[in-house]
């Protein structure tokens, strides 16, 4: 069977870096707690295997600019 | 040439970069060429939306009011068969509402390479409708003296889905419990172990019968198979993406259902999101009208945000505000206000309407930036 993250309508999911991370949340001026989430259980970021607290950086393809970056705190539950 | 375009990548979004490597004409200078970009980078500086703007306020009056001109008809009709889809203002308004079972659940099934072709796609079609005993039987009988259910089975109906009477029967005494199952020609006798019996207890064993699920993928009432493009795909009323995926000939990285939790929980929160996009896209311009695509991803991030898919209702987004007057603002305002008075909720007053309620400067737009002074020091 074909891995979920190989879809179409799944973008390319990764972690952040600690470093980054931090950067990131230095450039907004925000903590972890107003950035958008995603779900630990998510079925598109199994695979990275990650904890509560990471940081995903998401590239999405987008209509309108070619390719956006999102980011997603991870939660638990 | 490449350097200068490695120097923009972070200001100009990809598809700019992408856009004006199409457009240059062959032999440019390099100054010229910095020219280019340094105007497109200004243009597309102009163009970025100011810091305070109200773009929620904005989606929602240009999604609203192309909205009133929406026809209320229901039902689209996709291709010649009798399978219809929910359209129109129905539709957006399932989507928005983040409803958990939608009024016509519907999977694009996309095949491997071989069986995109055509040629057998009716039989794979008819692999994946979901086939019970009642679609293969012409006559259920109930013999009362002896409290036993007789199916006869219809062999070339039955044929059709690649079965004989023997497999059913097989199928039905492992699907149940307590019952013995013998062959009769065509027929299949069902005779419960139970010594006690009763009338209802044959009559419910017929109607449980009649649904036994005996081939196919559960829950995928009618099927489809159409041409898009250049290759065929079929389209199935009801859906069961988890199944569907693991069928050997179905393009896993394709197919994609019109259920947005069913896509939030296979294949995760921004696939969800983009299927929000897509869908109301789609009613979007079936209608003839034109919202800008913007104001439509605003709203399914909106509706994304929390790593759940939730709807624009009491329940959903507008639950998740942190501010109280926000909150009643919305639906149920006394609800909302007592629950508060109970346990002490504090309103830090951070965001609009909750300001307006008070009669304050709202924080955005030239009422978002503060002023502060520093004062001269007293000597």
């Amino acid at each position: 069977m074909t891995e979920k993250s190989e879809h179409v309508l799944v973008p390319k999911h990764t972690k952040l870096s600690e470093k980054d991370k931090k950067a990131l949340l230095e450039k907004y001026t925000i903590t972890l707690k107003e950035i958008p989430k995603i779900l630990k259980s998510d079925p598109a970021i199994a695979h990275l295997g990650l904890q509560e607290g990471d940081v995903v950086k998401i590239f999405r393809k987008s209509h309108t600019s070619g390719e956006s970056v999102y980011y997603r705190g991870v939660i638990n539950a | 040439m490449e350097e200068i375009f490695k120097e923009y990548e972070d200001k100009l979004p990809a598809k700019l970069i992408d856009d004006i490597k199409k457009n240059l004409p062959a032999n440019i200078t390099k100054a010229k060429l910095k020219e280019i970009f340094e105007k497109v980078v200004d243009e597309y500086e102009k163009a970025k939306i100011d810091v305070g703007e109200c773009v929620g306020l904005v989606a929602a009056e240009s999604i609203g009011e192309p909205g009133t001109q929406m026809t209320l008809n229901t039902f689209h009709f996709a291709g010649v068969s009798e399978m219809n889809v929910t359209m129109g203002l129905p539709r957006i308004i399932e989507i928005l509402d983040g409803r958990k079972s939608i009024s016509t659940p519907m999977v694009e099934v996309y095949l491997k390479a071989p069986y995109n072709q055509g040629g057998n796609v009716k039989e794979l079609a008819m692999q994946i409708k979901e086939v019970v005993v009642e679609d293969v039987a012409s006559e259920f009988s109930i013999n009362l003296v002896d409290a036993i259910v007789e199916i006869r089975i219809n062999e070339n109906k039955a044929k059709n889905y690649g079965l004989t009477a023997a497999a059913v029967g097989k199928i039905i005494s492992k699907s149940f419990k307590g019952i013995a199952v013998k062959q009769n020609g065509s027929s299949l006798i069902v005779k419960l172990d139970d010594k006690e019996e009763s009338l209802n207890k044959t009559y419910k064993l017929k109607e449980r019968l009649k649904l036994i699920h005996i081939a196919g993928v559960k829950g995928i009432k009618q099927v489809l198979p159409v041409k898009k493009g250049n290759e065929y795909i079929i389209l199935t009323a009801g859906t069961n993406m988890k199944s569907i995926l693991t069928l050997e000939f179905v393009d896993a990285t394709r197919t994609r259902s019109n259920d947005v939790h069913e896509i939030r929980d296979v294949f995760g929160i921004e696939a969800a999101r983009q299927v929000i996009i897509d869908e109301l896209m789609k009613v979007i311009k079936s209608q003839g009208i034109s919202i800008d695509m913007r104001h439509i991803m605003l709203v399914a991030d909106t509706m994304c945000v929390s790593g759940y898919v939730k709807g624009i209702t009491r329940y959903g987004v507008v639950n998740d505000k942190s501010s109280v007057l926000a909150r009643a603002s919305f639906e149920t305002p006394i609800k909302h206000i007592i629950k508060a008075s109970l346990v002490g909720e504090e309103d830090k007053l951070n965001s609009v309407i909750e300001n307006v309620m008070l009669n304050q400067v709202v924080p955005s737009g030239t009422g978002l930036p503060g002023l502060t002074m520093k004062l001269p020091k007293k000597t």
